[in-house]
């Protein structure tokens, strides 16, 4: 009889692995097809030999790939956007997930330390001010910084549980920052300053450079980077203060090592594409419907995820009508739907 | 191994909730902790883990004090059992039961295949394996405390400490946890262990602590400490104290008593016959 039991076990383990390769190669293989998907889709049509030519072309000298117009539109239009999705969409499912552990809650999205909102008010300031591209970015990136480091340290005055006095000041910064970039709205010229303020808030990928893209890969990889390689902790993290210390964990250093990651990687997606609300939310429920919450195999899962879904909505961003839908908006109106549609499917993403 | 507590004090901000505890316990000792609402048992609990700062005294482990010792260090000589989990997340129980590792690795690490084989060792020593590939959030109480049990398992500690185990089990869990308890420190951990029901420490304990307001005010054997006058004074209740007549050992002294609660309004002459 328990004989008969662990022979199941054994099969039920060995099936859960089975699972999880199939998982790993998704994990690989998806991201991959999304982004050669995606090359042909724009207003300027390229086939699959053109592409294939001109990527030959560019590792191997001696290939000769396509010339002129085609190699401008895959190398300086295509390839930057088509990386600069895939880097935000990752960038805020990791923070997303990251942050729900410590949280110890679900419905916890990236921005819940006023990140989004600072980055905002950064934005709009520099736009107020009428500064160029590279200053919008650098102001909302430096500003979006500022906006996490006052929440840190105004809720380390109040002596209450960290992670509730966490998102108490994180709501406080980010309304006051929301509050003074309604009122540089308000003061801004209503024909040119107010109409780049709310595009930028919408936010959108159509603007990127290549610069851009190396810039921001830089900056994600030194939050990535290291809250990746703590993965395994996030799980001891997300049982709570006490448990955590219990258990071995110091939970003060780590809680300050996840949110110095997850702000550099969410001040560097949303200093490119402007606010985008809902992927960082959504895309880890997703992961963890499919493997569990382990952190172990749910980041790199949310990292396949999140940049494959920020990629096929940037894709329809771009495709979908003659002129560009913000990106922000799309994600949200599909965002939703699909977010109810995890809820209706049960507690195990929750 | 000697555990010490000396001339504790322990409370939030200066402001002392208990004060002057001290005990010493050996491997296999069982204390049991008991005392009121509000008495300060798991403020005293929380000094034991370092979770908060003792506002004096000492807390010795082998004659070093530990208060200062970092986290990691700290957690592979003390285990924590919870009075309950509620975790958002739905965690496997193996995946629970590995995180007990936590002190052991190294911050970029997660378990190895050696962790895995001591998570199964500690599955087995509480007999749940049927629950490994479960998935935590979904158990029943008493389930996911033999599961919290076999975490501070995996987590190898010398001492465990459990804040009212069994206060949310039914009378079958209840027995099941105490047992494994026992045998637990049989096998020579030593327990620290809060409970509401003074039979509980008839039953499994080698030490008893009475807490009152303030402070000790009692330490030393379940049957020399826990007296009717005692529980009157302590919980303003009328208990009657029998002897059951069951040895749970081969030795006079091990014989089992038992606490009967009697009506507030009782009546001597109603009497006993």
């Amino acid at each position: 009889m328990s004989n008969n039991y662990a022979s199941r076990d054994g099969l039920v383990e060995a099936k859960a692995e089975r699972n999880l390769r199939l998982v790993y190669i998704f994990v690989v293989l998806l991201p991959i097809a999304a982004f050669v998907f995606s090359f042909p889709l724009g207003r300027y049509p390229i086939s699959i030999p053109d592409l294939l030519s001109a990527l030959a072309g560019k590792v191997f000298p001696f290939v000769h790939g396509p010339e002129g117009v085609i190699n401008t539109v895959i190398f300086q239009v295509r390839l930057p956007r088509i990386l600069a999705a895939m880097l935000v969409g990752a960038a805020l499912s990791i923070a997303g997930a990251a942050y729900q552990g410590m949280f110890k809650n679900p419905l916890v999205s990236p921005d819940i330390l006023g990140a989004s909102s600072g980055a905002g008010l950064g934005a709009a300031l520099a736009i107020f001010f009428s500064w160029n591209v590279a200053g919008i970015q650098i102001a909302a990136f430096v500003v979006s910084l500022l906006a996490v480091i006052a929440v840190y340290f105004l809720s380390n005055k109040i002596k209450r549980d960290p992670t509730l006095a966490l998102v108490l000041t994180g709501i406080l910064v980010g309304t006051l920052c929301s509050s003074f970039t309604s009122l540089l709205k308000y003061m801004a010229d209503p024909y040119d300053k107010l109409p780049a303020i709310t595009f930028w808030l919408m936010g959108s990928l159509a603007t990127v450079s290549p610069k851009n893209v190396i810039s921001s890969f830089v900056i994600m990889s030194a939050g990535g980077v290291p809250l990746y390689l703590l993965r395994w902790r996030l799980n001891v993290l997300s049982l709570g203060e006490d448990e955590g210390k219990t258990l071995g964990l110091e939970t003060g250093k780590l809680r300050l090592a996840v949110i110095i990651c997850s702000s550099l990687l969410t001040a560097g997606a949303v200093s490119v594409s402007g606010l985008i609300g809902w992927v960082g939310l959504i895309v880890p429920h997703l992961a963890r419907m499919l493997v569990g919450p382990n952190y172990k195999v749910l980041l790199p899962v949310s990292i396949a995820i999140g940049s494959v879904y920020m990629l096929l909505v940037d894709d329809l961003a771009r495709c979908l009508t003659s002129a560009e839908i913000p990106l922000g908006i799309l994600t949200s109106i599909i965002g939703a739907p699909f977010f109810f549609a995890i809820l209706l499917r049960g507690k195990k993403g929750l | 191994m000697r555990f010490e507590l000396k001339d504790i004090q322990c409370g939030y901000s200066n402001q002392a909730v208990l004060q002057g505890i001290s005990f010493s316990l050996e491997p296999g000792e069982v204390l049991c902790v008991l005392g009121p609402n509000g008495t300060g048992k798991t403020t005293l609990f929380k000094t034991i883990l370092g979770l908060i700062k003792p506002l004096g005294g000492e807390i010795l482990f082998n004659g070093e004090n530990l208060i200062h010792w970092p986290r990691s260090k700290m957690a592979q000589v003390i285990g924590y059992i919870p009075q309950a989990q509620n975790t958002s997340f739905p965690f496997s129980v193996l995946d629970m039961i590995l995180m007990g590792r936590t002190a052991h690795l190294g911050n970029f690490a997660s378990p190895s295949k050696e962790d895995k084989k001591i998570a199964e060792r500690a599955i087995d020593t509480l007999g749940i394996s049927y629950l490994t590939n479960r998935i935590f959030t979904e158990l029943s109480g008493g389930e996911k405390q033999l599961v919290l049990i076999a975490r501070a398992l995996a987590q190898e500690p010398k001492i465990l400490v459990m804040d009212e185990p069994t206060s949310a089990l039914d009378f079958g869990n209840q027995l099941k946890v105490l047992s494994q308890v026992r045998q637990l420190a049989d096998q020579g951990l030593t327990i620290i262990m809060a409970s509401h029901v003074p039979d509980h420490a008839f039953f499994y304990a080698t030490k008893v602590m009475l807490l009152n307001q303030g402070g000790l005010s009692g330490l030393g054997k379940a049957n020399d400490i826990i007296t009717e006058e005692r529980l009157k004074a302590l919980y303003g209740v009328n208990v009657k104290i029998i002897k059951t007549g069951i040895h749970l050992y081969d030795s006079e002294e091990s014989e089992l008593s038992m606490c009967v609660p009697l009506p507030l309004q009782y009546n001597k002459s109603w009497g006993l016959k």
